[in-house]
């Protein structure tokens, strides 16, 4: 081969390998696309709902209150009958025995929804206003525009008649669709129209705290003594192997060893985010050990020479220049397992963070779920309202996955600048 | 010459790393505020036998020091001796300049805040500036002390580790090539501070560069293979060496 056809070829080869380069970004970029597209498209309209504008009066007589009654007092109130009446004048029907089909286009929550209004404006009494109600789902659904409308009728979760009502109200403007503040504050419910991630938000925050507090210290503690202190020989051979193998192991498998032992064993209460947290610092621990050791490992020994040749004792040179100098890397590393941690679901399923839970938790001992459970949860639910949240339940731990890999690129950034 | 009171004094010492010996039997006198240089060719020892000085080898776990080194008739690795009071005493410069990754001032400032030297803040500025000075860096830095020491050029930088070297006040300041990552000028500036140190420390240097030797010392020992082949004053050694090794080495014929 003569000199000018190899300098081709090797030209060749160079062009070829870029070509096969930017191939592969592309169809990564594509699946990703072809991910975030499918579940916004699905999950955005979960931000919104539907509401139907509903007269009510709140008759002084019927109610039987005094003057300036107290919260209790309205707390306590039986609204049904006046709720049903209000429902009822939405739109007038001939036939009783189809009002029920006009009450099944609202949310069963219609009671609580206009009570909750009346206690937050007490000086209502002896007036009539116009409140959103939340419609049923199979009407969000509809007015989201997620119902086929023309399938035959005993195909439709929404009748014919129900139909008529609806395209009605829509034509008197009764319909509206308003910000869904319920997918952010409600636990979760049976009926997707009040479900929300309000409780496995909590019950995610709580266990992320819990796996922090466990695991940050005794990660970075262990991956100190470790790499800086420990004298090589057998059995810190052995520790290195043996952690290197857990951050392997299926995280499953740390939901039965949380099950025998904090469950079983220790009798811990079911369904925590106590448990959760533990159970995941478990999982966590070698994988944030790990990122931690290689960090204080890339520390130059001549930093760590220059520090004990000043007279600095070991302890010193590690904690006056070493940790510092790891702590980018030390930090990234924490917040990647936690993120890792943050999207488990295996070993919360085994614990009985699968659980249906309705309240919001308000302390790590209070049953909870987690947002990659509630993930799994809807997705096993048939109703149609549970897809889109389904959907936009993946948003939001991908929003949080997000945030909290860019601080840990923010934290990596903010200490390296520090030090050069 | 003269000779000044015996410094450092190692009896038959013989270093291993794990099965391979790195010294055999050595035996040294260093003379007090002299400047004793050390050359060999590449991993005869010379190094290895300095780290020994300031006991920087008991990093390395699978390192054994047998044989004694005593510093002012004390021998340096009985159990009583605290490595910590060692290193203060005998400061070190290493072959690549490694400041910290803090300010000039800070680079400065450690050692002495560690060990509790300087009182106050008014002593600290004191003492920072008295080193940089006595390292001839003050000049060059006295405007940016806050800026980082990584940020000089490497002359400065193994200037600032000397200056970081004698800020404890030591006895003795090993040099390990502290010029071999220098430029010409940078290693002048360096060996005219050598010079001056020489007065107030115990200097001990590593060198690859004869010419060095020659310029900044009054004692040479020469090694080979773990051994030290001749040890004597600068003039003898590099003028009428005793060793046929010696000779061969210093005109160039091995090495």
């Amino acid at each position: 081969m003569t000199k000018e056809e190899r300098i081709k070829q090797r030209h060749k080869a160079e062009k070829r390998f870029r070509f096969y380069g930017i191939l592969s970004i592309s169809v990564a970029v594509l699946f990703v696309f072809i991910l975030v597209q499918n579940i916004f498209s699905k999950g955005s309209s979960a931000f919104y709902r539907t509401v139907i504008k509903t007269e009510v009066f709140f008759d002084k007589e019927l109610l039987e209150l005094g003057e300036n009654p107290s919260i209790q007092e309205l707390q306590s109130l039986d609204l049904f009958d006046l709720s049903v009446s209000s429902l009822l004048k939405v739109y007038p029907i001939d036939d009783p025995e189809k009002e029920n089909e006009l009450i099944q286009m609202f949310s069963p929550d219609y009671e609580f929804e206009i009570k909750r209004y009346l206690v937050k404006n007490p000086d209502l009494i002896g007036k009539s206003a116009i409140i959103n109600l939340t419609a049923s789902d199979d009407i969000d659904q509809l007015n989201k525009g997620n119902f086929p409308r023309d399938l035959p009728e005993d195909m439709r979760r929404v009748n014919n008649f129900q139909l008529e009502i609806f395209d009605n109200l829509v034509s008197s403007n009764k319909i509206d669709t308003i910000f869904n503040n319920y997918f952010f504050t409600n636990g979760d419910s049976r009926d997707p129209e009040l479900a929300g991630i309000g409780g496995s938000l909590m019950g995610s925050f709580f266990t992320i705290v819990i796996c922090l507090l466990l695991s940050f210290p005794i990660a970075i503690l262990a991956s100190i003594y470790l790499e800086e202190f420990a004298p090589k020989n057998k059995l810190t051979e052995l520790i290195e192997i043996n952690i290197n193998n857990l951050a392997a192991v299926p995280s499953i498998v740390y939901g039965l060893l949380g099950l025998g032992i904090l469950l079983g064993f220790m009798e811990f209460p079911r369904s925590t985010p106590l448990v959760a947290g533990i159970t995941l610092s478990l999982m966590t621990l070698p994988r944030i050990i790990i990122p931690c050791r290689a960090s204080l490992k890339a520390v130059p020994p001549s930093i760590r020479e220059g520090a004990l040749a000043v007279g600095a004792s070991k302890f010193q040179t590690v904690f006056h220049h070493v940790v510092p100098l790891a702590m980018p890397g030390t930090l990234s590393g924490t917040i990647i397992g936690l993120a890792q941690a943050l999207g488990e679901t295996a070993p919360l399923i085994l614990i009985g963070m699968v659980a249906f839970v309705v309240d919001v938790p308000t302390s790590p001992v209070d049953p909870s779920a987690s947002l990659p459970v509630q993930v799994y949860l809807w997705s096993e639910s048939a109703e149609r309202g549970f897809v889109e949240k389904t959907s936009a339940t993946i948003m939001m731990l991908l929003i949080f996955l997000i945030v909290m890999n860019f601080i840990a690129v923010y934290l990596r950034q903010k200490f390296e600048r520090k030090w050069n | 010459m003269k000779s000044n009171k015996i410094k450092i004094s190692s009896k038959n010492l013989n270093v291993y790393y794990g099965q391979k010996q790195a010294l055999f039997d050595v035996n040294l006198d260093l003379h007090e505020k002299e400047v004793t240089a050390l050359i060999g060719p590449s991993g005869c020892g010379k190094s290895t036998f300095i780290r020994c000085i300031n006991r920087m080898n008991d990093v390395i776990d699978i390192c054994k020091v047998e044989g004694t080194i005593k510093i002012d008739e004390v021998d340096i690795n009985s159990k009583k001796i605290d490595v910590v009071q060692l290193r203060e005493k005998v400061g070190m410069v290493f072959q690549k300049p490694n400041p910290f990754p803090k300010s000039i001032y800070d680079n400065i400032a450690y050692a002495p805040t560690i060990h509790g030297i300087a009182q106050n803040k008014n002593d600290m500025d004191q003492l920072v500036e008295n080193c940089l000075k006595k390292a001839a860096l003050w000049n060059e830095v006295k405007d940016r002390l806050n800026e980082p020491g990584t940020s000089l050029s490497g002359g400065q930088q193994q200037r600032l580790c000397i200056a970081r070297a004698i800020s404890v006040n030591p006895e003795v300041i090993l040099m390990d090539e502290p010029c071999s990552a220098l430029d010409p000028i940078a290693t002048a500036k360096i060996e005219e501070l050598i010079d001056e140190l020489r007065g107030t420390y115990t200097i001990v240097i590593v060198t690859h560069s004869m010419a060095q030797a020659v310029r900044v010392s009054q004692k040479t020992g020469f090694f080979h293979l773990g051994k030290l082949i001749e040890f004597g004053t600068t003039e003898k050694i590099f003028k009428n060496p005793s060793n046929n090794m010696t000779q061969d080495y210093i005109t160039g014929r091995f090495g």
